[in-house]
C-alpha cells in the first residue's frame, strides 16, 4: 500500500536534485576527506595540530597581545611588556622606507609611486582604459621618474647616496626587472642565431654572468672599477649598481626565455617562414608570443630572485630597508630589537614577492588557450 | 671611450692609485668628506630616527670634515663591513676609516695601510652566562665560542686556545647583533670581542646580571684611523685632527668655551697655537687656520665624545679606562702642539 501524502510521483527526469548526504557533504565531508581519510593522514593532522598549537599561541601574545606600541626606548618598552617593541619600528618607518632622502623633498618619492602604477598599469592589463595614450605615459616614466627623484630643472637636486630604504629597494629592483627583461630576450635570440659571431657573443655574456655571483659583480663595479677609470673620473655608485644589476637579471632571463624557444615545436618556425615572414616578424609574431606565454613562471621567479637580491647593495655601502634595519638596530637606545626590524622587512618583501607571483598566475590564466605544445 | 681607455691603462701603469691628486685636494673639490663607518655598532656608528649617523666613530668622522671643509655637515657616510673596509679604502672609494679598526703590523705593513694613532684602546675579553659556573677563559675547554670573521678578534682566539692547550669550536658570524642571538638562543657558549662590545651588548640583554665579562683580557685592541698609504698630508691632517680633540681635553677646552677661547689668544701659548690665535698650524697642514676651532665646535673635545656616545650615562656604560688622558693614569696622550 502506498501513501500519497509522503511519496510523490515524478515523470521520469524531473526529481529535484536532493541535497547530499549529511556525512557526505560539507565541513563535516572536508574534514573526513582531507584531515581524517587515513589512519596516517590522522596522525598527521594531530602532529600538524600540535605544532599549530606550539607556535601560534606564543607569536600571538609576542606580536600582538603582550606588544608595546608606544615608548621612547627599548628599556621603557620592555618595562611596559614582554613581547614586540613595535615602538621602535613606528619610529624607524619612516627612514625603513625612505632612507636619507631629504624629509622636505620626500613629497617627490610619493608621486614616483603613485605615478608608477599609473605606468604599468596599461602595461599589465589589457583592458586598462585609454591603453594606447596611457602605453606614451608608460614609455616616458622612467624619465619623468628619474627627474622627480634626482632633482633639476626647477626641483632641488638630491644625491644618490641619499637614497635609502625601501625607496632605495624599488628603484633597483624596478629598474632591473624593466631593462632586463627586453635585453633577456635579445641576448635569448642571439643565442639561438644562425650568425657566430653573434652566437659567440651572446653565450660568452650569458655564461660570464651565470657564472659569478652577484655579489662579486657588485662588488667589482663598487670597488675595481676605480682602478680602471681615469684618476678623477667618478661614476655615480647607483647607476654602477643599477647597471649590474640589469645585465645579471638579463642573464638569467636569457636562459628562461631560451627554455621557452625550444618548446616552441619547429614547425611553428616554418610555418613563419612559409608564410614569407622576415626574421623579426616571425619571431614578433609566431614564436615569442607563445615562447614568453610559457616561460611566464620562470621569468617571474627571475624577478623575484632579483628583487630579494636587492638587498645585497649593503655589501657596497648602499643602505637599503636591510641596511636601515641593521644601522638603526646599533642605535644604543634600541639595540638589541633585531626580530622586531627583521620580521618588518619579511613582511614588506613578502607583500612584494606575492603580488608578483599572483599577477604572473593571473597573467597565465589570461593567456591560457586551451591547446598545450 | 679611446680616452677612458687610455686612461685605464695609464692608470694600471702608474701602479693603480685611484686618487693621485691628493686626497685633501680631492676632498676640497668634492666639498665633502667620504668617511668610512661600521655599517651598525652599538655606541660607534649608527643611525637616529631621522636617519642622521651618530656614535662615537661617526664624531670623528665630522670633527674632520669640520677641520677640512669648515662644515661638520660636509660628511657622506660609506658604511662597511669588516671584509670590505680595506678595499673601500684603498680603492679610493673613500677618503678616511674611522671604523674600530685595530692597529696591527700586518695590516699597517703589508696591506698598505696608514694608521693614524689611536682614539679607543680596547682589548679583547669573553662574555658567558652566569649559570655555566665559568670563572676564568681557562675553563672554557670544548666551549663553542661565538666570533665574528674577518677581525683580529678571530686570529686572538685561535692564538689564545693554542697557547693555553684548549679546545673551542667557532660559531662564526657576520655582525655584532649576529653573535648577540646566537649567544641568546644558545648556540654558543660563549661571545668573544672587544671588551667595548662586550659590554655594549650585555647592556641590550634582558637580564645582563646573568651575563658575566670574564677577567682575562686576552688582546691589546688599539684601534684608530686609517688612511691610504702614500699620501702623507691628508695623514697628517687625521693624525693631528685626532690630537686637537684630544688635545682639547688636556687643556680644558669644551664644545661650549671653544669660541670664546678662541676669540683672541690667552696666557696659554699651547692653546694659543691650537686655536689659531698664535702661529699658523693650520697654514702648514694646508686647512684653514681655525681647522682645530671647527672641529672641536663641532664636536666637542675627547671626554665630550667618550661621555656623549658610550660613557657611563648612557645605555651602553663604557668606564674611561685605558683611555683616560695620561694625566689621570690612562693611556691617551698626544704629542706637543709646536
Amino acid at each position: 500500500m502506498s501513501d500519497a501524502s509522503t511519496t510523490e510521483s515524478y515523470a521520469p527526469g524531473t526529481h529535484p536534485d536532493l541535497p547530499p548526504p549529511l556525512l557526505e557533504s560539507g565541513a563535516i565531508y572536508w574534514v573526513r576527506k582531507n584531515l581524517l581519510s587515513s589512519w596516517t593522514n590522522i596522525g598527521l593532522t594531530i602532529a600538524g595540530v600540535y605544532a599549530l598549537w606550539l607556535i601560534v599561541p606564543p607569536f600571538y601574545d609576542w606580536a600582538f597581545a603582550d606588544a608595546v606600541f608606544t615608548a621612547a626606548d627599548r628599556s621603557e618598552c620592555q618595562s611596559l611588556g614582554d613581547g614586540a617593541c613595535w615602538a621602535f619600528i613606528q619610529e624607524r618607518f619612516t627612514i625603513f622606507i625612505y632612507g636619507f632622502y631629504p624629509e622636505a623633498e620626500r613629497w617627490r618619492t610619493i608621486v614616483t609611486f603613485a605615478l608608477l602604477f599609473v605606468a604599468i598599469g596599461p602595461l599589465l592589463f589589457d583592458n586598462f582604459p585609454h591603453r594606447g595614450k596611457a602605453m606614451l605615459f608608460s614609455l616616458s616614466y622612467p624619465f619623468i621618474a628619474a627627474w622627480l627623484l634626482l632633482g633639476g630643472f626647477g626641483l632641488t637636486p638630491v644625491g644618490t647616496d641619499e637614497f635609502g630604504g625601501m625607496l632605495l629597494n624599488l628603484i633597483v629592483g624596478i629598474t632591473g626587472i624593466t631593462f632586463s627583461l627586453p635585453i633577456g630576450i635579445v641576448l635569448a635570440l642571439g643565442r639561438a642565431s644562425q650568425l657566430p659571431a653573434v652566437r659567440i657573443i651572446c653565450i660568452s655574456f650569458i655564461e660570464f654572468i651565470r657564472g659569478v655571483p652577484l655579489i662579486t659583480l657588485l662588488f667589482l663595479a663598487s670597488t675595481m672599477l676605480s682602478y680602471f677609470l681615469p684618476p678623477g673620473t667618478s661614476f655615480d655608485l647607483l647607476m654602477r649598481v643599477l647597471i649590474m644589476v640589469t645585465l645579471f637579471a638579463s642573464g638569467y632571463l636569457a636562459e628562461v626565455v631560451r627554455g621557452g624557444l625550444q618548446a616552441i615545436p619547429r614547425g611553428q618556425y616554418e610555418a613563419a617562414d612559409s608564410m614569407g615572414l622576415k626574421y623579426w616578424q616571425s619571431m614578433r609574431l609566431i614564436v615569442l608570443p607563445q615562447a614568453l606565454k610559457i616561460s611566464i613562471p620562470g621569468i617571474v621567479n627571475t624577478f623575484i630572485g632579483l628583487f630579494k637580491d636587492t638587498t645585497l647593495v649593503i655589501i657596497i655601502g648602499l643602505f637599503d630597508m636591510l641596511g636601515m634595519g641593521r644601522s638603526s638596530l646599533a642605535d644604543a637606545k634600541w639595540a638589541g630589537l633585531s626580530s622586531e626590524v627583521y620580521i618588518s622587512i619579511a613582511v614588506f618583501f613578502f607583500l612584494f614577492c606575492f603580488a608578483m607571483s599572483r599577477y604572473s598566475l593571473y597573467l597565465e590564466r589570461k593567456l591560457e588557450t586551451g591547446h598545450r605544445i | 671611450m679611446k680616452r677612458i681607455l687610455l686612461g685605464a691603462i695609464g692608470a694600471l701603469a702608474m701602479g693603480a692609485t685611484a686618487a693621485s691628486a691628493g686626497t685633501l685636494a680631492d676632498v676640497k673639490a668634492r666639498g665633502s668628506l667620504v668617511c668610512i663607518v661600521n655599517s651598525g655598532f652599538v655606541g660607534f656608528a649608527s643611525t637616529d630616527k631621522d636617519g642622521k649617523w651618530q656614535g662615537y666613530d661617526v664624531d670623528y668622522c665630522k670633527a674632520t670634515a669640520a677641520a677640512v671643509l669648515g662644515d661638520p655637515s660636509k660628511v657622506k657616510y660609506k658604511p662597511a663591513t669588516g671584509k670590505t673596509r680595506f678595499t673601500i679604502l684603498n680603492s679610493g672609494e673613500g677618503d678616511v676609516l674611522w671604523r674600530n679598526t685595530t692597529w696591527t703590523f700586518v695590516r699597517d705593513v703589508d696591506v698598505k695601510l696608514a694608521f693614524q694613532g689611536v682614539n679607543y684602546y680596547d682589548g679583547q675579553g669573553f662574555m658567558v652566562n652566569k649559570k655555566l659556573g665559568v670563572k676564568s677563559a681557562k675553563d672554557l675547554d670544548g666551549a663553542s665560542v661565538c666570533i665574528q670573521t674577518g677581525t683580529t678578534t678571530e686570529l686572538n682566539l685561535a692564538d689564545y686556545f693554542r697557547v693555553n692547550k684548549i679546545k673551542y669550536e667557532p660559531v662564526p658570524t657576520e655582525n655584532n647583533e649576529e653573535s648577540r642571538r646566537n649567544i641568546l638562543a644558545g648556540r654558543c657558549d660563549v661571545y668573544t670581542t672587544d671588551a667595548s662590545g662586550l659590554a655594549a651588548t650585555r647592556a641590550t640583554f634582558k637580564d645582563p646580571e646573568n651575563w658575566v665579562i670574564l677577567p682575562e683580557i686576552i688582546s691589546k685592541e688599539p684601534l684608530g684611523p686609517v688612511t691610504r698609504h702614500g699620501d702623507d698630508n691628508w695623514s697628517d691632517i687625521i693624525r693631528w685632527v685626532k690630537n686637537a680633540i684630544l688635545a682639547a681635553e688636556e687643556l680644558g677646552i669644551t664644545q661650549a668655551n671653544v669660541e670664546a677661547m678662541a676669540a683672541k689668544a690667552g696666557n696659554n701659548p699651547e692653546i694659543n697655537r691650537l686655536l689659531g690665535t698664535e702661529g699658523d698650524l693650520g697654514g702648514m697642514l694646508g686647512l684653514d687656520k681655525r681647522w682645530a676651532v671647527n672641529a672641536i665646535k663641532a664636536v666637542g673635545n675627547f671626554g665630550e665624545i667618550f661621555e656623549r656616545n658610550i660613557g657611563t650615562k648612557t645605555p651602553v656604560g663604557l668606564e674611561r679606562g685605558l683611555n683616560a688622558l695620561w694625566t689621570d693614569g690612562g693611556l691617551q696622550y698626544t704629542p706637543p702642539f709646536r
